[in-house]
């Protein structure tokens, strides 16, 4: 059906940024500009979920371009709202934390961080609800021009080197991703996202549609994917907000979000299963899961070992793509919020105690626990969140991943399986010794034992998603997420 | 006659006059000339907005000098491609006279305003007349009086200006003794100088070792003029020295209106045949802007000065115009892409040579290096400068972007895969480069106290006059890359396609 609530949940950001500059002098009414904008948008978007579950899509094409079957427009799709829902509400919290965070630390350029935040999210959105792959480009580069900004932040050399270092990865991926759909406009004529993938493919030879699949895997090398990774550890020097929001949510999950687009709209998975692409897919997956992990256990740096730990799990749902059945397509999909949730936790905890203690490193974190008992509460729980216990989200999605790959029979059953099984069981190894220390660790020489938590508006955020993580177990409905991700389901493969 | 159709000779030959009259003019007061260049090319950009609406729903203007039939007389003709960029030209050169007019007070002396204001007016009736002509000769005439006017408007400022525009004069001049030879083959063998005349005579000739001579003569003559590659020697120094409304406007239409006289030697004196079957031409060209592309951005990075950095942009840029005329043999985007790059490269370019004219005046800098800290001194520049330079770079939702994608779908159309990726290879070098300036701008931390440069004239902000086309041009570049993805072009694009005879629409 036509509305036009996507080009709404789209301009929301633009305004607010534009306002945001306008009231660069008074940071209170500049601060109520971007909650305003996020909590609009966030309802914009939860507007849209009745509707999706139904299995209709909302369209709006906003012009019909000079090439033929080329518009600018969205359509919103079960897929879509679900990562649109994820990063629209998360919004909505990192905003709240931003303006604890950063008046904390007394940061400067403050209106360039929320005018660059806002247009993150614009491109985010515009990832999430567009209707091609040329509309999906065009905010696809958004979030890498707008980011930028915020991870160099800091202005320090070594933030010039890394935001280099993240253009050097990502601006490269953009130009093949462009060469990709060129390439699938070329021969198919259509770059419309097609559930079941782009019919006319089907004739192509196979040969350049497998240079086609690689070139849009270099291009989403925004997934993190090994070994085209490195840009996302070292993007970690920005605040931690932009790490929790953009390096664990909008930016990577922009990159998943695009790999399953390919997997499931753009090629199909039935060519992905004819010609053994799934294999390769499954593959780079698995084999960033476990390196990634192991990556993890080694860095002393809780960002950064946040970072790699990302690096693992957005793994997860690549996988869950690639093994291209309808158990493990809905683990992928139900991860991209419940991983979001959960990581964003973890990342705003530690801003949390960045703000309170000022420190960065796991080992100077004994007995931190005792300080800040609220904030390593909620990093515990999200932490066996992502190790796939129950009671958080996390089982939930790792066990859809578990009957997908169960589904596949032997071999690749029994290897994949004991790639998640094994995966877990480092996240196990490189989360519980942050844990243990934390709450039972001694404190350093000097160091008092008295309550300090992070001011209530760095405090809140994060308390509210470590809650969610859990209410998700329960009530994997919140935010309609169970039904979008079986509606999601039943367009892929069919039936409900 | 419908009085429409004495339009386009009412805009050169006004233009003529008009510049005579300013000459007199000044005598009596300083601010006069401007004053009259305003007012009168505002009324030729009214009179070029009517010509386009006659042309696309009419049909093209064709004017008789004198009355005298098209052989033996002069004809004007105007299509929808003249008609497009004649609104060019006259819109960027009213900018271009506005950023003039707090600008020549920094950098030309008092006594040389109404000789500048002059020359300024006849190069642009040099342009207006090269754009509407339909007559070989008399675009030579318009050529030279074009080029003349724009050697002496470089070597106006004087001091390092000067060697540059003595360069420029003998390379020019080479130019158009090129042309204009090459025309005189051409009328050797066909006895007509009249452009829809001789593409009637000379299709029996194609064979023709004059002809085709005549032919490579009048490319290489106007490849120099449009500095393309490996011609393209007079112009860094050109661009980094000249006055800088002067910079600004010879990068923006100048050069534009030499790849004009290109296209219309391809696609209306001769055809698309001759130059794929007789001399198979096509494919070379579009190496040379391959090239072009590709070297012109490598010596770019090298710069350190920033104009120079921005000329060396300019010539990677102009492959991008001519690897589209290249390839328009092959697939109509070819063609779309080299017309929608003549815009976004006009306003994207055009906006940057503003901007580094507005930072040399502010601050008095003129390196990359120091630009430290510009982002807050001068936010409209910076601003502007930021959306030019992702225009260039061809960042999605830019103009840039837009032409970008034509010409991938161009080579892809054409089967020619190797464009493709050099094409993107060539954004990835444009960020190299633009980068490093929007990095310094915005993001280097700077050690020096918040204290003004050292050319900076205290308390003085940028003024009004030099803000407003800076920021109109960095607006249009975000606002054609959206009417580029509209349908709005569709009727103008096909008219410069079946003008141009290229047998398909799109």
């Amino acid at each position: 059906m036509e509305l036009m609530t996507p080009l709404f949940v789209i301009l929301c950001p633009a305004i607010a940024a534009a306002l945001i500059l306008l009231s660069r002098k008074q940071p209170n009414i500049r601060e109520a500009w971007t909650i305003a904008a996020s909590v609009i948008m966030f309802l914009l978007v939860l507007s849209m979920a009745p509707e999706i579950i139904k299995g209709e899509t909302i369209r709006y094409i906003l012009f019909q371009s000079m090439i033929k079957n080329i518009y600018i427009g969205f359509n919103v799709d079960a897929f879509g709202e679900i990562f649109a829902i994820t990063a629209s509400s998360l919004w909505v919290l990192v905003s709240i934390y931003s303006i604890g965070y950063m008046r904390a630390l007394k940061e400067h350029a403050q209106t360039r961080y929320f005018f660059c935040f806002c247009f993150a999210l614009m491109g985010a959105l515009g990832v999430a609800l567009s209707a091609n792959l040329v509309t999906f480009f065009i905010f696809f580069e958004l979030i890498t021009v707008s980011t930028y900004a915020l991870v160099i932040h800091e202005q320090t050399p070594e933030a010039l080197r890394a935001g280099h270092k993240y253009f050097a990865y990502l601006m490269p991926a953009g130009a093949i991703l462009l060469f990709g759909i060129m390439t699938t406009y070329y021969l198919t004529g259509t770059t419309d996202f097609t559930p079941g993938g782009i019919k006319a493919l089907v004739s192509v030879s196979p040969l350049i549609i497998t240079v086609l699949f690689f070139a849009f895997l270099l291009g989403f090398i925004k997934a993190a994917w090994m070994p085209f990774h490195s840009w996302l550890p070292t993007a970690m020097i920005a605040p931690s907000p932009v790490s929790a929001l953009l390096h664990a949510v909008a930016v990577v999950k922009a990159g998943v979000f695009g790999i399953v687009r390919i997997v499931g709209y753009v090629i199909g998975l039935d060519l992905m299963h004819q010609l053994g692409l799934w294999l390769i897919l499954a593959g780079i997956a698995g084999f960033t899961m476990l390196v990634g992990s192991f990556f993890a256990i080694t860095q002393d740096n809780l960002k950064r070992r946040l970072a790699y730990s990302t690096i693992s799990q957005l793994s997860y749902i690549i996988l869950g793509a690639a093994l291209l059945n309808k158990d493990s397509i809905q683990g992928a999909m139900i991860h991209i919020p419940f991983h979001g949730y959960m990581k964003i936790t973890l990342f705003l905890c530690a801003g949390a105690i960045l703000v309170a203690t000022k420190k960065t490193n796991i080992s100077e974190m004994a007995g931190i626990g005792r300080r800040m008992p609220v904030t390593m509460l909620a990093f515990s729980i999200t932490a066996i969140g992502m190790v796939g216990l129950p009671p958080v989200a996390g089982f939930i999605s790792k066990l859809y991943l578990c009957f997908g790959a169960l589904e596949l029979g032997s071999p690749y059953a029994m290897i994949f399986l004991s790639v998640i099984l094994i995966s877990s069981l480092l996240d196990v190894v490189y989360f519980f010794p942050i844990i243990h220390s934390a709450f039972f660790g001694k404190l350093e020489a000097g160091g008092v034992e008295e309550r300090s938590e992070a001011p209530l508006l760095v405090l809140l955020p994060l308390a509210i998603t470590a809650t969610f993580s859990v209410v998700f177990f329960f009530f994997p409905n919140t935010f309609y997420i169970m039904d979008l991700v079986k509606t999601a389901a039943g367009n892929l493969f069919g039936g409900v | 006659m419908q009085l429409i159709e004495q339009f386009p000779v009412i805009i050169v030959g006004i233009s003529m006059f008009t510049a005579y009259t300013m000459l007199l003019a000044g005598f009596l007061n300083k601010r006069l000339p401007f004053i009259i260049a305003m007012v009168m090319n505002s009324f030729f950009l009214i009179l070029s907005l009517f010509i386009l609406n006659h042309v696309l729903t009419v049909g093209p203007i064709r004017y008789w000098q004198g009355g005298w039939r098209p052989p033996w007389g002069i004809e004007y003709v105007v299509d929808a491609m003249n008609a497009y960029l004649l609104i060019i030209v006259i819109s960027l050169i009213i900018l271009g006279l506005i950023y003039s007019k707090e600008n020549v007070k920094h950098e030309i002396e008092e006594r040389k305003h109404t000789t500048f204001y002059t020359l300024v007016q006849l190069m642009a009736a040099g342009l207006y007349g090269i754009t509407i002509t339909g007559d070989l000769f008399n675009m030579f005439i318009w050529l030279e009086i074009a080029s003349l006017t724009a050697y002496a408007l470089i070597a106006v400022a004087g001091g390092r200006a000067l060697r540059p525009a003595f360069n420029y004069v003998i390379m020019g001049s080479i130019g158009a003794c090129f042309y204009i030879f090459g025309v005189c083959w051409l009328y050797s063998v066909t006895g007509t100088l009249n452009m829809a005349d001789m593409r009637l005579l000379l299709p029996l000739l194609y064979d023709n070792k004059v002809v085709q001579m005549g032919f490579a003569m009048i490319v290489v003559g106007v490849m120099i003029k449009a500095y393309i590659f490996p011609l393209h020697l007079w112009q860094p120094d050109v661009y980094a020295y000249a006055p800088s409304t002067i910079s600004s406007m010879m990068a923006s239409v100048h050069v534009k209106v030499m790849f004009y006289i290109l296209l219309r030697m391809f696609f209306s004196v001769f055809t698309i045949n001759f130059i794929t079957h007789y001399i198979g031409l096509d494919m070379l060209i579009c190496w040379f802007a391959a090239i072009a592309i590709l070297a012109g951005s490598f010596w770019a990075i090298k710069q350190r000065n920033l104009r120079r950095m921005l000329a060396y942009s300019s010539v990677s840029q102009m492959g991008y115009i001519l690897l589209g005329v290249g390839l328009s043999p092959l697939s109509p985007w070819g063609l779309i892409g080299a017309v929608a790059h003549i815009l976004n490269h006009a306003i994207g370019k055009g906006c940057l040579f503003m901007t580094a004219g507005a930072i040399l005046q502010q601050e008095g800098l003129r390196n990359i290096k120091d630009l430290g800290g510009l982002g807050k001194k001068m936010p409209y520049a910076s601003a502007a400068f930021t959306i030019a330079a992702l225009s260039m770079i061809g960042i999605p939702g830019t103009a840039g972007f837009a032409s970008k994608v034509f010409l991938i779908l161009a080579s892809l159309d054409a089967a020619q895969y190797p464009f493709v990726v050099i094409l993107l290879l060539s954004g990835l070098l444009n960020l190299v480069y633009f980068w490093r300036v929007i990095d310094q701008m915005y993001f280097v931390k700077t050690e020096e106290p918040k204290e003004a440069g050292v050319g900076r004239e205290k308390g003085k902000a940028l003024p009004l006059s030099m803000i407003v086309p800076i920021l109109i041009l960095a607006s249009l570049c975000i606002i054609m890359g959206i009417i580029w993805f509209t349908d709005i072009p569709l009727p103008l694009i096909n008219h410069i396609l079946s003008n141009l005879r290229m047998g398909v629409t799109v």
